[in-house]
């Protein structure tokens, strides 16, 4: 595994210096490096938590990736596994330590909560799928994923780690990379990017104090 | 428990004696509750502080088990509900008091019983309930600033599509509708009319640090001035077992006041229940305490039979008794394995408890098909019969390999130094506080009250089982840990009369339901879980749906000791001190 991934085809090496001397890309060492070290965020929101803790027990063991290093600190960790459903009340602290990993940073929804609000989507204080803040990379179903699901979600994301370019990552890109705005808790989790649509539609909505639910449809069809 | 239960006929005439007396004696203000289904006593509000003394100091009722509201929107009324009962055991009484849905004001019985205080802050939150007399009523689940009561059968949430389940939408047409394509933001969120964000003054934390600077102002020595210091732990914090939050007051390293925040993983358990059929909640009740899953069927089967007046076949019952025992070994397994971690040992103690946990998972997965929610229990009987081979790893579990690895944890343990001197007398909880409290399980035995549901008011076949209630005397976090070992020993000994003893037969009473008909009424159905007295209280109109569904979170309402727990201990003692409590927050926050 470690040969194939490092090596650079195209270079053939004398016999006598295999498993001595690689040649080998900048990408590709810079991935190979941070792709078999991404250090996850101890940091568990419900029932999927449990099964990322029996991940990284001795039967699933998550080690043998190099992501045994949990770190309870946003500022250590490489990984957010976003692991259960996320809630309302919730989702500014999540924000908040997601602003707080220093780049590369890499989120994973775990489970269908987190994805996308899962069996509680209608509830009134769930939020339906962290992507509606956060940026995600993996996806993995289930409810809760089996920690052979989550291996799979965290072997996918190495993949994905292993087909960046240096020339291309965002975090050497020129200029900040601005802050996801906090969510603020108001009637109702207020979305700071989105204060031009709550103020058109609660306005809106006062205007017609009648609105049937199909006229709204019609309204956004 | 209530008359209409299955108890034998002399715990039911005991019961009834009792409330057929309170309400001779107190003809004016008490009147037994006659709906058909209903059970109990009707007390009017202004005397409810009185009716409550009476039967705490009199009638030996000392232990507040559950609180919660109903709104009952056709009548136009609110109701609060009361399930006392009595810690040297028999069934529980119920008592409620109704009062007008537009302005319900209810004397809090916080002077009575502490362990009032979540619950009603909780029947405050979500259905406007005022508890007048209470010392703290916030809001516990959702945040200050929160448009309306959820629970009011009148509030619709931001994705409301019909009052009950099935949707016509989905169901007999098929139509898949996200829900987000018909709320105007496409997002679970709604808002009141003319409403601008950008006026808005978050209410943030102010309430909760105002409460706590009141406490820190009581303390305030009056010759020497120094400052205290509020310290957040959580909500995202290792040591807090997920999404917790606690507040601390601090003078020095020593704490002075501890206020635990919730709501961080309300998953509106109880409104998404109120709209599902009765079948639908069995998978919700999975993840109420994730870790003890049959435990949670378990009860909630108990109170929906109890109002369709069905018995499981025997095969069922012995089934459903190895899964909830298995259960207990699981959840206490996880407790002490963590209980560990936060003292320090990291995560090696977890790993002894996953590796048994494993196995144990494996023949949960085998009966039932998925490893931590099993959906296993059906009304009547449980969902699979054990596949070939299952008893036979049940068999080497119970008898050899189980009772082998609670002797290696307790000899690694149990006379460790640091873990002794760590836990200690650290934590103390007294009897009285605890009862007070309306602690359960093994944070209630720990203090020394031998109260364990199985032998108080034994529920399905558990008067069978040859076992002890372990109970130990200090109530610190050291015997706690104690009483839960002990506990696993006796699940073991319990699991191994239960497969001595499972007999063949069929495994559901009747055949297999979609939807089930439940009559009208009320019932509260309690096993003791993992985590102590796991209830539920169903109110039933006759339809598809539970018109009420509140569930008695023992996590909960254990919480409400930890002030009292970590009142002069250390900061670093809270944790040991939460973790002790064993707190899961799918079910502190449901």
């Amino acid at each position: 595994m470690t040969q194939d991934s490092i090596h650079s085809p195209g270079y053939e090496l004398p016999p006598e210096m295999r498993g001595q001397v690689a040649i080998t890309t900048l990408d590709r060492i810079y991935n190979w490096g941070r792709r078999n070290s991404l250090w996850p965020m101890m940091f568990g929101l419900a029932c999927c938590a449990i099964e990322m803790i029996c991940a990284a027990a001795s039967r699933y063991d998550f080690s043998r990736f190099g992501m045994e290093v949990m770190r309870p600190s946003p500022r250590q960790a490489d990984v957010m596994i976003v692991s259960g459903t996320v809630t309302k009340k919730m989702v500014p602290q999540i924000v908040r330590l997601y602003n707080q990993m220093p780049e590369p940073k890499y989120v994973i929804a775990m489970g269908a909560c987190a994805s996308g609000g899962g069996p509680f989507k209608e509830g009134y204080t769930v939020v339906s799928g962290i992507d509606r803040y956060i940026p995600v990379d993996v996806y993995i179903p289930g409810c809760p994923p089996t920690p052979q699901a989550l291996l799979n979600g965290l072997i996918t994301l190495q993949k994905k780690v292993d087909s960046e370019s240096l020339k291309t990552v965002r975090w050497y890109q020129k200029g900040e990379i601005p802050p996801i705005p906090v969510p603020v808790l108001g009637p109702d989790l207020m979305d700071p990017r989105k204060y031009d649509l709550i103020r058109e539609h609660t306005r809106s909505k006062a205007e017609a104090a009648t609105t049937t639910e199909s006229s709204v449809e019609e309204k956004i069809g | 428990m209530t008359e209409q239960t299955t108890l034998t006929p002399q715990a039911a005439a005991a019961s009834g004696d009792i409330a057929a007396e309170l309400a001779a004696r107190y003809p004016q203000w008490v009147t037994p509750d006659r709906r058909p289904g209903y059970s109990g006593l009707i007390v009017q509000g202004a005397h409810l502080l009185e009716f409550a003394r009476t039967l705490r100091d009199q009638y030996g009722f000392d232990y507040l088990a559950s609180l919660t509201g109903v709104d009952y929107l056709p009548e136009n009324k609110m109701e609060v509900v009361y399930h006392a009962s009595r810690t040297t055991g028999g069934p529980s009484l119920v008592y409620k008091v109704q009062v007008p849905r537009d302005n319900p004001q209810v004397p809090s019985l916080t002077p009575l019983f502490q362990g009032a205080n979540f619950q009603e802050r909780e029947a405050y939150d979500l259905l406007g309930i005022h508890f007048s007399g209470h010392p703290d009523l916030r809001r516990i689940l959702t945040w200050e600033g929160f448009a309306g009561h959820p629970l009011r059968k009148d509030w619709k949430e931001p994705y409301f599509e019909e009052e009950a389940k099935p949707f016509k939408s989905r169901w007999p047409n098929g139509n898949i509708v996200r829900a987000e394509t018909l709320n105007p933001y496409g997002d679970n969120v709604q808002y009141p009319e003319n409403f601008d964000p950008e006026q808005w003054t978050p209410q943030g934390d102010e309430a909760i640090y105002s409460a706590i600077r009141k406490v820190a102002a009581a303390h305030q020595d009056p010759e020497l001035t120094t400052d205290m210091m509020i310290v957040n732990l959580g909500p995202q914090h290792p040591s807090t077992h997920g999404v917790f939050r606690m507040v601390a007051l601090l003078d020095g390293e020593s704490l002075v006041d501890i206020k635990p925040v919730f709501g961080y993983l309300h998953r509106n358990h109880e409104k998404i229940g109120e709209r599902n059929t009765y079948l639908q909640n069995m998978p919700f009740t999975d993840r109420l305490d994730y870790i003890s899953s049959m435990s949670n069927n378990f009860g909630y089967a108990l109170a929906v039979e109890k109002l369709m007046n069905v018995t499981p076949p025997e095969r069922a019952e012995y089934l459903r008794v190895i899964m909830a025992e298995f259960t207990r070994i699981i959840s206490h397994l996880i407790s002490i394995g963590f209980l560990l971690n936060d003292l320090g040992a990291f995560f090696t103690p977890v790993l002894y408890a996953f590796e048994e946990r494993e196995l144990m998972l494996d023949i949960f997965e085998a009966v039932s098909g998925s490893r931590m929610m099993c959906n296993y229990f059906r009304f009547g009987g449980v969902a699979r019969d054990l596949p070939e081979g299952v008893l036979d790893k049940i068999k080497d579990l119970v008898y050899d390999r189980l009772p082998r690895k609670i002797d290696e944890l307790d000899r690694y343990l149990t006379r460790n130094e640091i873990i002794q001197v760590r836990t200690q007398g650290v934590g103390v909880l007294t009897a009285e506080q605890a009862i007070a409290n309306s602690a359960a399980g093994p944070v209630l035995r720990a203090s020394g009250v031998p109260y364990d549901l199985r032998r108080a008011d034994p529920y399905s076949i558990y008067d069978r089982f040859e076992f002890d209630v372990v109970t130990a005397n200090h109530g610190d976090v050291y015997d706690r840990y104690l009483v839960r070992l002990g506990e696993i020993r006796q699940s073991i000994r319990i699991l191994q009369q239960a497969v001595r003893d499972l007999p063949e037969g069929p495994i559901l009473a009747g055949k297999p339901n979609y939807q089930v008909k439940v009559p009208p009424g009320e019932s509260y159905g309690r096993v003791e879980g993992p985590k102590g007295e796991l209830g539920f209280y169903i109110v039933s109109n006759g339809k598809p749906n539970p018109w009420r569904y509140h569930v008695r979170a023992p996590s909960f309402i254990n919480l409400t000791s930890l002030a009292d727990m970590c009142r002069g201990g250390k900061v670093a003692d809270s944790v040991v001190i939460l973790g002790s409590i064993d707190i899961v927050l799918g079910e502190v926050d449901r």
